[in-house]
């Protein structure tokens, strides 16, 4: 930390830190993350191209679940984005109480939506997988039991959020929020957890203690990674134009207006 | 605080502050009696719904009263947490703690405290009676009061949080519910799963260790969260 000040106080700033500081401006953010954004989406296309290749054409269906396992390849990376989100979430809620980088809370706020998107779709996932596989569309498990109060626990932050007018209010209420839901995430997971061992002693369980074929493995790591820059193009996206409504009045949004109408 | 006060004085203040405050809660509460029976009511009124809804059978229903009990002391809190500080907000009371020099934080204590005291304790004192309705077996019976005394402190400390991030919404009762709830999942759980290793004469006692940790730690961090979102809703 101290090194970092007295860098800081020097003219002569070190390049990471300069990077840093810059992309506190938010017109250079804004043209630097334009910049980005086909990159990551051209990342995540190949990607998602090469891991579904694999997943759904060259690799084998399950003996036991049949040709249904290839929802996994969807499925298990957005339900680990889901969790990495919510994680960030509360992460840039932690920023914006304390040392306020103005794009924290933007990011944060833009967060939510697309982890709820990958949770709902996970939701949906998982009638789709329960169905065929385990003949039931639901059961009380540890793992859905604890994604569900997860998933409440994203409604709760992003209703809070739109049922305050004022966005930066909202943004801070929607910060606190999210940090006590950090804070609580652990003890909520491992209670439920816990729960479903004493209530329901031999429960399904789509793990089980089941080593993957590399087969399956490799697509799916793929699938994982490719999902993260799915993630942060949209991200980055919604952030920008999070940055132009913040900035309406201001000069730079102006030139960035006259410039789109060329 | 006061600055040119020497500590010890500045203690004895902050002492003053926390109970003239929940002194002056009290009596509120208390000279409005019937509003004080509602929480009351309302949980005699939810668990005798069970019995109509699922059926008079005693095995069933001792099976599914910890659970029940405790859903209802949810539901029951969650109600009369809106009275926290919904009319000291209302009548710029809220406004003139914040500018009064004492600590939010101890401000918000002092509430949580006075919120127990009206709605949570009533809930621990009725629960007897309430298992005794439920055919809850008579060996769980001390141990469902105990996780209600060692529970209902967390609920209104918890629930605190929401009320601070919502007190400045015109219909903030609903959002509030959908904030806390899944925030009250673990100790639902842990309750719950008290009750019933008594009522099968298993040991219980890991389990009110566990709801003193929560009880301990929601004691410590709430009211600084609660603080601050009570700042975030008057700015």
């Amino acid at each position: 930390m101290n090194t970092n000040t007295a860098t800081q106080a020097t003219p002569r700033k070190n390049a990471f830190l300069l990077f840093i500081h810059k992309l506190g401006s938010p017109p250079w953010f804004y043209d630097f993350s334009g910049k980005l954004i086909p990159w990551l989406w051209l990342a995540f296309a190949l990607l998602a191209a090469w891991g579904l290749y694999l997943g759904l054409v060259k690799g084998p269906a399950d003996y036991l679940q049949g040709e249904s396992v290839r929802i996994m390849y969807i499925h298990v990376p957005s339900a680990w984005m889901s969790m990495l989100i919510y994680t960030s979430n509360g992460h840039h809620g932690l920023h914006r109480a304390g040392l306020a980088h103005p794009h924290h809370g933007s990011a944060g706020d833009e967060q939510r939506p697309g982890g709820r998107r990958l949770h709902a779709g996970r939701a949906g996932h998982r009638f789709t997988l329960g169905g065929p596989t385990w003949g039931t569309y639901w059961v009380w498990d540890a793992r859905l039991t604890s994604e569900l109060v997860l998933l409440f626990l994203y409604l709760g932050v992003m209703g809070l959020y739109s049922a305050i007018d004022e966005p930066r209010k909202a943004a801070r209420a929607a910060c606190l929020l999210a940090l006590v839901g950090l804070v609580n995430l652990p003890i909520i997971h491992f209670s439920v957890k816990w729960w479903n061992t004493l209530h329901q002693p031999n429960s399904i369980s789509i793990t089980g203690g089941s080593s993957i074929d590399p087969s399956m493995l490799w697509p799916l790591l793929i699938m994982a990674v490719a999902v993260k820059f799915y993630y942060a193009a949209n991200l980055l996206t919604r952030t920008r134009v999070r940055l132009l409504e913040q900035d309406l009045r201001k000069g730079w949004v102006r030139d960035v207006a006259r410039e789109k109408a060329k | 605080m006061n600055p040119g006060l020497p500590a010890g004085a500045a203690a004895a203040s902050l002492r003053g502050a926390f109970f003239a405050l929940v002194r002056r809660d009290l009596l509120l509460a208390f000279r409005r009696r019937t509003e004080l029976l509602f929480p009351v009511i309302f949980l005699l009124v939810v668990i005798s719904l069970f019995p109509l809804g699922i059926g008079p059978s005693p095995q069933l229903l001792a099976r599914i009263a910890p659970g029940v009990i405790w859903i209802a002391a949810l539901l029951a809190t969650v109600i009369s947490l809106d009275a926290l500080f919904r009319s000291d907000f209302e009548d710029g009371t809220l406004e003139q703690f914040v500018i009064s020099g004492h600590p939010l934080t101890l401000i918000a204590l002092a509430k949580i405290a006075t919120h127990w005291l009206v709605a949570g304790l009533p809930i621990v004192l009725l629960s007897p009676l309430l298992a005794l309705w439920m055919n809850l077996p008579l060996e769980s019976l001390g141990v469902m009061v105990l996780t209600l005394l060692l529970g209902t402190p967390i609920l209104s400390l918890i629930g605190s949080i929401g009320v601070g991030l919502t007190i400045s919404l015109k219909r903030g009762g609903q959002l509030l519910s959908l904030l806390v709830f899944p925030l009250y999942v673990p100790i639902l759980i842990i309750a719950t799963a008290a009750v019933m290793a008594a009522a099968d004469s298993l040991p219980f006692t890991q389990f009110l260790g566990l709801l003193t940790a929560g009880l301990i730690t929601s004691v410590t961090l709430a009211p600084f969260a609660t603080a601050a979102a009570l700042k975030i809703s008057l700015s």
